[in-house]
């Protein structure tokens, strides 16, 4: 049962990731991109990440996309749909990144080792529940890379307030 | 026996909500209309009972328009987004005891995740009407829905760091183990952003400002008519419900009384989800609608400093009283 999810998830992430960046028309690719996070969250659902589910799907969909569809709203979709490929003889190029993003992978199955890692196994996790554990985890393994993010988003809000800021004074003097 | 069982479940749980839904929008007219020293709907059936009968039977046998301009598919899938996102959420509702369809621990962000979902129906429907009133309704529903969801999910903090937990039956439990019973006593911070930010999450009045009439016609739903209209609304008065149950299992103390009735152990529950909705157009029929920039100025300059602020007493007072 689970692997038939996962190779359902699978295959509807692949075919929709497709999908997204082949729609014509931008609102329709932010749309599948929609359903594709949905299946994303599947695959976190089977990994027991109950937590990550939700935070995905109220992340990604709930606010970024929802970004993006605003943005959207602004450009001139019907030029969208007409415009061509950006770059020409993409073929070629999409070839030799293929390439080289395959090698990559390669070497990193290398160091993939099955099972759960760290004091972490399935049971435990069911027992105290994901969210728990992904806290703890979280303020005290991993406080000082948390941090670090957290400073990395207060520069990038200082730096938002600051840009919206300055606009604001130009239009009144 | 276990799938047939859930089946089973949700027949019910569909059923007797559509029910619901329907007699909703009666008692909306009646309240309205007697806060206003009518009558309200009196026609079909006594005192009009019916209604909402005639109404339905109306709204499927109406022609459905399609405006030749529309962007087909998204037309099409927009109501249903909005439909399935709020009917999705009653699934982890904890009715009484022991009852809900789907009991998972992350029950609150999941009813998070489903209500933000509910904005791509207004945001999508908006745009591909391909129609300037409709548009402006639809960034409307987008920027109101993100900025009151912030407000929403931060008030609920404290009811989380209360429980210590995210299963809204746990959040139950933990509260018939309080000194006060419920929540609404230590968390009436939170349960003041919570009232505000719900009624902007289900676009209700005073913040129904993607479908305000006198400025944007009908806003999003302007292009839509029979069927797909009435999908809409639907999915406006399960919106309702929904935040109401939240309400109620994370402030009100869920399916607990102050007796046990016998026989309907669900009885507290409908009881406190219609205060709510009771609440809902007792305000429709008493405030204007806020302006645009003052429904924004809320939410941001009061409503989450004050969640914000609620989190912080929370915490102190946890690590105070142990």
């Amino acid at each position: 049962m689970v692997y038939l999810l996962f190779f359902y998830f699978s295959i509807v992430v692949i075919g929709l990731a497709y999908k997204v960046i082949s729609a014509k028309n931008p609102v329709h690719g932010v749309l599948t991109m929609l359903a594709l996070f949905f299946h994303m969250a599947g695959f976190y659902l089977l990994l027991n990440a109950e937590f990550l589910a939700a935070v995905q799907v109220i992340v990604y969909c709930g606010a970024i996309l929802v970004l993006y569809l605003f943005v959207l709203f602004l450009v001139d979709i019907k030029s969208e749909v007409k415009t061509g490929p950006f770059i020409k003889n993409g073929a070629k190029l999409a070839i030799l990144s293929s390439i080289l993003l395959l090698l990559t992978f390669l070497r990193g199955v290398k160091n993939f080792s099955l099972g759960p890692h760290g004091h972490f196994t399935i049971e435990r996790v069911q027992e105290i529940t994901h969210t728990k554990a992904i806290g703890q985890e979280v303020f005290t393994t991993y406080i000082l890379p948390f941090e670090i993010a957290g400073l990395i988003l207060l520069v990038a809000v200082i730096g938002g307030l600051a840009l919206a800021k300055r606009e604001a004074e130009g239009k009144e003097g | 026996m276990e799938i047939l069982w859930i089946i089973l479940k949700i027949v019910i749980v569909f059923a007797v909500l559509m029910v619901h839904v329907m007699y909703a929008t009666y008692f909306e007219r009646k309240v309205i209309g007697h806060m206003q020293v009518r009558m309200g709907p009196m026609r079909v059936g006594p005192h009009g009972i019916l209604q909402p009968i005639a109404d339905g039977l109306k709204l499927f046998f109406k022609e459905d328009v399609v405006p030749e301009q529309v962007d087909k598919r998204v037309f099409y899938i927009a109501p249903l987004i909005c439909l399935i996102s709020a009917l999705s959420a009653v699934a982890v509702v904890p009715f009484f005891k022991g009852f809900a369809i789907a009991n998972i621990n992350i029950g609150l962000l999941y009813i998070f995740a489903m209500s933000s979902l509910a904005a791509y129906g207004v945001v999508l429907a908006g745009w591909s009407s391909n129609s300037k009133y409709p548009f402006l309704g639809g960034l409307r529903a987008s920027a109101q829905v993100i900025s009151y969801e912030i407000a929403m999910g931060l008030s609920l903090v404290g009811v989380m760091m209360m429980a210590g937990s995210l299963n809204l039956t746990d959040i139950v439990m933990a509260q018939s183990r309080s000194p006060f019973k419920i929540y609404l006593i230590p968390q009436f911070i939170g349960f003041f952003v919570f009232l505000i930010a719900m009624f902007a999450e289900t676009n209700r009045t005073p913040f129904d400002l993607p479908e305000a009439e006198p400025e944007l016609v009908a806003g999003y739903c302007t292009e839509y008519s029979g069927m797909r209209f009435a999908l809409f609304f639907m999915a406006e008065y399960i919106g309702m419900i929904v935040m109401s149950c939240v309400g109620v299992v994370c402030f009100l103390g869920g399916w607990n009384g102050p007796f046990d009735v016998p026989g309907i152990p669900f009885f507290w529950f409908i009881l406190k989800v219609y205060l709510f909705i009771f609440l809902y157009y007792w305000v429709r029929a008493t405030l204007p609608r806020y302006r645009y920039d003052q429904l924004m100025a809320l939410g941001w300059k009061v409503l989450i400093p004050l969640a914000l602020f609620n989190i912080l007493l929370t915490g102190t007072m946890k690590s105070i009283l142990g």
